[in-house]
């Protein structure tokens, strides 16, 4: 979503060990001894930590009260004086509540089908255009990459307008279509997919061309192999990035059962708004699978952020 | 052959070139390109000159009217000035936060993956779930942080409903919400400088101040302006959770400019006129982005 023409810094091959390192999440730097050590002065330490707990805890806490609320019963969710201690107990009858009424399991298998039809379609499609601006030559090809990086200057939210009237004159409105396809567009991953074809060594493909491949087969069976940590980076971040989406799919879609999460949930809001307890086990259940996905992939997050150095909001 | 961008093969050039594979393994991506980027960055210019609107009847070509309209309409300056507001209030935070957080975890201190994870962790959660959760802490009577002022002592604030808090608490939800990814991108930095500096320094008696000082800190000066003008940029287009929050409210306070648009648009059915003020926005980012790039260029010199 993030874009400008300044997010991509310098080929990051030159620093794999430590990025691993990074991701691996070692306690600390092999050296044993780390460059901003705080040096001997054990007062330092305990204040560093100190500072680091509070911050932790006040990161945490959001969630955690969510959490808490979701498993009171509806009558102690807005109870202000018992808030730590509900005095029914923990009860999973929010949850039920919401997972019974059936939308939110809808409106997650939506917003899979469309973040995982949004990330093929992006990835394959820039992956396919850096290559032909990175190793090919053709009629207006330079002036093309040109276009494309200027691009990225545009901010999709000046394009629901326009977007909104060609999916009405097509007729595409409330389909997944209309919500899937301006979301593939995206110039920023064909500049950094292109930035990192430059970057591969040009020995195996010259080696499979006297072979006798061509272009199809080395993109396919030489490169994209090659690729693989950065493909993994790229796709997390067009998925995140379409998972999150709101604005476009909010005004592509008004039919509840083409919902994705995002805009479903807001309409939870609108209509069950005092329903407290429900309203917070509709947000764990919907963070859920992002942050189970984070937890199985989190090295590989954590580095992709390295990698390509962008994402946002 | 082996040039960076010589042809694979040679061959005849004019007939070779028109259907080369090249434009061939593009093709895809520049048809998806053209129609839902170039055709609508055309049509919204042609829109933002006609009075193009929702219902049915064709639209005519006015000339600048919408632009000379938006010039003289207060409610857009005022969601421009929110929306830089916006980006003022949240990107200080967003940068110097992140760069404690990262400068704090990366003194080696117990615990790397909980840290990792309790500052990163809000950064996966959908813009949906962001809103419902912050409304709900934001609550004036039954909000955790309403609780704790009361407990403290301090006075309850109405976060999202007193025009002259709504926008700062906007800006702390999304302090919290994104943080995390410009804290990775420091850690990531601050792993890759290089470690003979700080050897240097250490033989030289340099303590840990002067060496935050003295070596850190410079070398995350280009990261630092890489995180901000992303930050900046990001800002710039701020739309979900403030809508989420405020709905713009209360009494169109927080109503940033992409939201001004959406009002206009879909509410009040003037695409033309949405369009228009969807050009002055991108002519302010584009400006943005100009500025940072000079102001980089400067600073590499």
């Amino acid at each position: 979503m993030t874009s400008t023409d300044l997010p991509v810094r310098p080929a990051p091959a030159p620093r794999p060990p430590r990025i691993r390192e990074l991701s691996a999440g070692r306690r600390r730097p092999p050296s044993g001894r780390t460059h901003l050590s705080l040096g001997e002065s054990r007062l330092a330490r305990v204040l560093a930590l100190a500072v680091l707990g509070v911050l932790a805890v006040v990161w945490l806490l959001p969630m955690a009260w969510a959490l808490l609320t979701a498993f009171k019963s509806e009558p102690d969710a807005s109870d202000p004086v018992h808030w730590l201690w509900p005095r029914h107990g923990l009860t999973l009858d929010g949850f039920r509540t919401v997972w019974e009424r059936g939308d939110l399991p809808l409106w997650m298998f939506n917003s899979f089908l469309v973040s995982a039809a949004v990330t093929v379609i992006t990835v394959l499609v820039s992956a396919m255009a850096g290559y032909a601006f990175s190793r090919t030559r053709f009629a207006g090809g330079r002036w093309l990459f040109a276009l494309t990086v200027a691009a990225v200057l545009v901010p999709p939210q000046m394009l629901i307008v326009p977007w909104f009237r060609q999916m009405l004159s097509l007729g595409l409105l409330d389909t997944y279509a209309a919500v899937i396809l301006p979301q593939t567009v995206a110039p920023v991953m064909v500049f950094i997919l292109k930035k990192h074809f430059d970057s591969l060594p040009r020995e195996l493909e010259e080696a499979a061309r006297i072979d006798g491949a061509g272009h199809a087969r080395i993109f396919w069976s030489v490169l994209l192999p090659l690729s693989r940590p950065m493909l993994a980076a790229v796709s997390i971040f067009v998925f995140i990035g379409a998972w999150n989406n709101f604005l476009w799919p909010f005004v592509s879609t008004s039919d509840p059962a083409l919902m994705t999460l995002p805009v479903g949930i807001t309409s939870v809001k609108d209509a069950y708004g005092i329903q407290y307890a429900q309203s917070m086990a509709s947000a764990v259940l919907a963070a859920l699978p992002l942050v189970l996905v984070f937890l199985f992939f989190q090295r590989h997050i954590v580095k992709s952020v390295a990698t390509t150095g962008l994402g946002g909001q | 052959m082996s040039s960076p961008l010589a042809p694979p093969t040679p061959g005849p050039r004019s007939a070779r070139r028109l259907l080369s594979p090249g434009l061939l393994f593009a093709l895809p991506f520049l048809v998806l390109f053209a129609v839902f980027m170039l055709w609508p960055l055309g049509q919204g210019l042609w829109m933002s000159l006609t009075d193009t609107s929702l219902s049915a009847h064709s639209p005519d070509f006015i000339g600048l009217d919408n632009f000379s309209e938006a010039v003289r309409d207060a409610e857009m300056w005022r969601a421009l000035g929110h929306t830089l507001w916006f980006t003022a209030l949240s990107t200080v935070p967003l940068v110097a936060v992140a760069l404690g957080m990262a400068l704090l975890v990366h003194t080696g201190l117990p615990g790397q993956w909980v840290w990792r994870l309790a500052f990163f962790a809000p950064y996966l959660l959908p813009v949906g779930v962001v809103g419902l959760l912050w409304i709900w802490l934001y609550q004036p009577d039954l909000g955790l942080y309403n609780h704790l002022l009361d407990g403290l002592g301090l006075g309850q604030v109405a976060w999202l409903s007193d025009p002259s808090v709504a926008m700062s608490a906007i800006a702390l939800t999304t302090l919290w919400w994104t943080v995390g990814f410009n804290f990775l991108l420091y850690l990531a930095a601050l792993q890759s400088v290089p470690d003979h500096l700080y050897e240097a320094a250490a033989i030289d008696g340099a303590g840990a101040w002067r060496r935050l000082w003295s070596i850190t800190l410079p070398q995350l000066s280009r990261i630092t302006a890489v995180i901000t003008v992303l930050q900046i940029l990001a800002s710039l287009k701020v739309f979900d959770q403030v809508y989420l929050l405020t709905k713009g409210g209360p009494d169109n306070s927080t109503r940033p400019v992409v939201e001004y648009v959406y009002d206009v648009g879909f509410t009040g059915y003037r695409l033309g006129y949405a369009s228009a003020i969807s050009y002055i926005f991108f002519a302010l980012v584009v400006l943005a982005s100009a500025a940072q790039y000079a102001a980089l260029r400067r600073r590499e010199k």
